[in-house]
């Protein structure tokens, strides 16, 4: 018997036609947080600002502070004559970072004595200090290697490995996303926080709107079943969930680039049950909560620990132990890891079946206890 | 007479400790508008959602429309129309919609969803109203959107909790005609109100005070089994009068009423004689007095009186 829960969907997507705000919201948030995610949160760090002190003024080091540049890592603001001009360039954030090279950098390299250079970086953002020093030290070492090879060849000793000669170079090797952008990493794992957001919150406020409004009574007293009320309600906001994904989908797609390397029809048919497990979760809150209000409040603080602990925004690997217990319940967690999965790893069934058993034991946890908390005889 | 459509026997619910209805036993008769009257709190929307399969009984039995109350209840809500204490509409949706939504909710078929909705709005009245958004109507046309809602799927038995509340007397006296031609259609109504004038308005009453049934029959019958007799009267000092006539046992009751007071005597006591004796005893002259009738509001009042004081007084 499909015709009341198709009656209800119907008359929901009637109010939704009417609240023009919402519907808004609905197309417009996922768009919105995209561009603010794929934009602002960059945690790969390019183009660090520099400012040089070279004290030693001399070709080589003009050498040097070009090598900078050319990593793409590094942009030179120019040159600086004194500390204290280091450090009103760092204090005044015009730059995050300073290389200073010593007097006797070029007379060192003739004689074959090692030069101390030194990299001052701005230590209020750690992953500027990290992502700077690691870059710096990579490229001096090969740097140094090169002009070593360069001085024993000059030498007279025959390299080994003759013609072939190469300096020793750094190589690292990224998978799947092998410029390290954050976009990339970051849009598939939006669809899931953008999902969690308005699933939860649309399904908890509609139960807790009716209940405001004083029209569950009235369903109450109807012959509607709880089942065909909890359908129902769920069903016009599994097509929002679909169509929110499709827009990110497509939006990260044209705007970031954003690769699909698995089968869409996998990642469509599986964020079934994501969307479900949210939906019932909505549901499950809109029992506990007496206004809309309160179903708002509710979502929003099952939100935050979605996007601090899911491993959306921080590696699941480097949270502690407990943090990591309190994520496995999260529907997010693994929808996380199947959704990345499948965009950017190819990931088949087989390789996400075991977050799916995750998902389809949560969903099932929140149904019975929604269905033990929606008591449709009223006391 | 055929049989009833509602019966109860000794029907009971408790909320912890708390007695809400106690030992209730009711019948209803096909094609009645039977009233419950009773103050706040008395205990009238819990009968009506035990009726109506939305609480379970604590104790007792009862059926409705041929269905057991605490084991078919979702037999008996395919077969009533309910309308709720503040019936709410879905404000964002217009009339028609609104309609439509309780067609489907209560089962009538597609094919007979439109004739249904129009024959309603047709009744009711509603027809150029119908694209309009429900909250933007007042509050009587509200009130006849939700009675049209309830009576969608021609139901035989229709609950109305308060139908009237906040509803103003032009429009109640609309509701009222509604409600009789649906009665002279064949649907049995059972209501509550506090409104008196809306009391002898029905076939039949019963009254629930403090969770028990204190009496039930035509509003006929329950002012003759009261047996007041009332009488307006006008005297230069009014309130010595009244107070004079309050300590007599033989009086229920006294009302100011403008310059007019009005008496109420019990036991069929002649009113006139009784207080023209009594005031003239104490040298108070009675001007003018005419007898008036007895209404059901009076013997509600003079019942409640008497439980009251039939109770051991606590505090």
């Amino acid at each position: 018997m499909l015709g009341r829960p198709i009656v209800i969907a119907w008359k929901e997507l009637l109010q939704l036609r009417r609240d023009r705000m919402t519907l808004a919201m609905m197309v417009v948030l996922p768009i919105v947080q995209l561009l603010l995610f794929g934009y602002a949160i960059n945690t790969d760090v390019r183009h660090i600002p520099t400012v040089i002190y070279d004290q030693d003024r001399s070709a080589a080091s003009r050498e040097l502070a070009q090598s900078l540049r050319v990593t793409g890592f590094y942009d030179l603001l120019g040159e600086v004559r004194s500390y204290v001009e280091i450090e009103n360039a760092l204090r005044s954030g015009r730059a995050r970072a300073a290389l200073v090279i010593p007097v006797s950098y070029a007379a060192n390299l003739r004689t074959g004595r090692t030069s101390q250079l030194q990299l001052v970086v701005d230590g209020s953002d750690p992953q500027t200090v990290g992502s700077a020093i690691n870059t710096a030290s990579g490229l001096v070492a090969a740097r140094s290697s090169q002009l070593m090879l360069a001085q024993l060849s000059r030498g007279g000793i025959a390299p080994v490995g003759g013609a072939g000669l190469e300096p020793i170079r750094l190589e690292p090797s990224t998978w799947y996303n092998p410029e390290l952008r954050t976009a990339v990493y970051v849009v598939p794992g939006l669809i899931g926080v953008i999902l969690t957001m308005t699933m939860v919150m649309l399904t908890a406020m509609a139960i807790a709107r009716e209940r405001e409004r004083g029209t569950l009574e009235q369903l109450i007293v109807s012959p509607v079943r709880r089942v065909e009320l909890v359908l129902g309600k769920i069903l016009p906001y599994t097509v929002i969930g679909y169509v929110q994904m499709s827009l990110i989908l497509l939006a990260g797609r044209l705007v970031f680039d954003v690769p699909l390397v698995g089968s869409l029809q996998l990642l469509y048919a599986l964020s079934f049950l994501f969307i479900a497990a949210n939906l019932a979760l909505g549901l499950f809150f809109s029992t506990l909560a007496k206004t809309q209000q309160q179903a708002m409040q509710m979502s929003f603080f099952f939100l935050l620990p979605n996007i601090l602990l899911s491993g959306f925004m921080f590696p699941f690997e480097s949270m502690p132990r407990p943090a990591q217990l309190i994520a496995q319940g999260l529907p997010l967690t693994h929808f996380l890891r199947i959704v990345r999965g499948i965009t950017l790893k190819g990931a088949g069934f087989a390789d996400v079946s075991f977050e799916l058993v995750w998902l389809g034991a949560i969903f099932a946890a929140l149904v019975l206890l929604t269905s033990l908390r929606f008591n449709k005889k009223l006391v | 007479m055929s049989e009833p459509i509602i019966e109860t026997r000794s029907l009971s619910r408790r909320f912890g400790a708390l007695v809400a209805v106690k030992d209730v036993s009711l019948s209803v008769t096909r094609g009645e508008i039977f009233g419950v009257l009773g103050p706040n709190g008395a205990g009238k929307s819990t009968t009506i959602r035990m009726l109506c399969g939305i609480l379970d009984p604590s104790g007792g039995s009862g059926t409705v429309v041929g269905y057991d109350i605490a084991m078919q209840s979702e037999r008996i809500k395919e077969r009533i129309g309910y309308m709720t204490q503040r019936f709410s509409l879905y404000e964002d949706l217009s009339v028609v919609e609104n309609l439509t939504f309780y067609a489907g909710i209560y089962g009538v078929p597609r094919a007979r969803r439109r004739a249904r909705v129009d024959a309603v709005l047709e009744r009711s009245g509603l027809g150029e109203r119908r694209k309009q958004l429900a909250g933007t109507l007042s509050g009587g046309w509200k009130q006849r959107v939700a009675l049209a809602s309830a009576t969608i799927h021609e139901p035989p038995l229709l609950f109305l909790d308060e139908p009237t509340a906040g509803v103003d007397p032009v429009s109640r006296r609309e509701f009222w005609e509604q409600i009789h031609g649906l009665a002279s259609d064949g649907t049995t109504v059972l209501l509550t109100t506090h409104y008196m004038d809306e009391a002898e308005r029905c076939h039949r009453l019963a009254f629930i005070f403090r969770g028990q049934l204190l009496d039930v029959g035509t509003p006929e019958q329950i002012i003759e089994r009261r047996a007041l007799r009332a009488l307006e009267l006008e005297t230069e000092k009014p309130r010595e009068a009244a107070e004079l006539l309050r300590q007599q046992p033989e009086v229920d009751e006294v009302a100011h009423y403008g310059h007019v007071l009005r008496l109420t005597t019990r036991g069929d006591v002649d009113p006139a004689a009784f207080a023209r004796q009594l005031l003239e005893r104490h040298g108070i002259a009675v001007q003018s007095s005419s007898a008036s009738r007895v209404s059901v509001e009076d013997a509600f009042v003079s019942m409640v009186r008497e439980d009251e004081a039939s109770r051991p007084q606590a505090a």
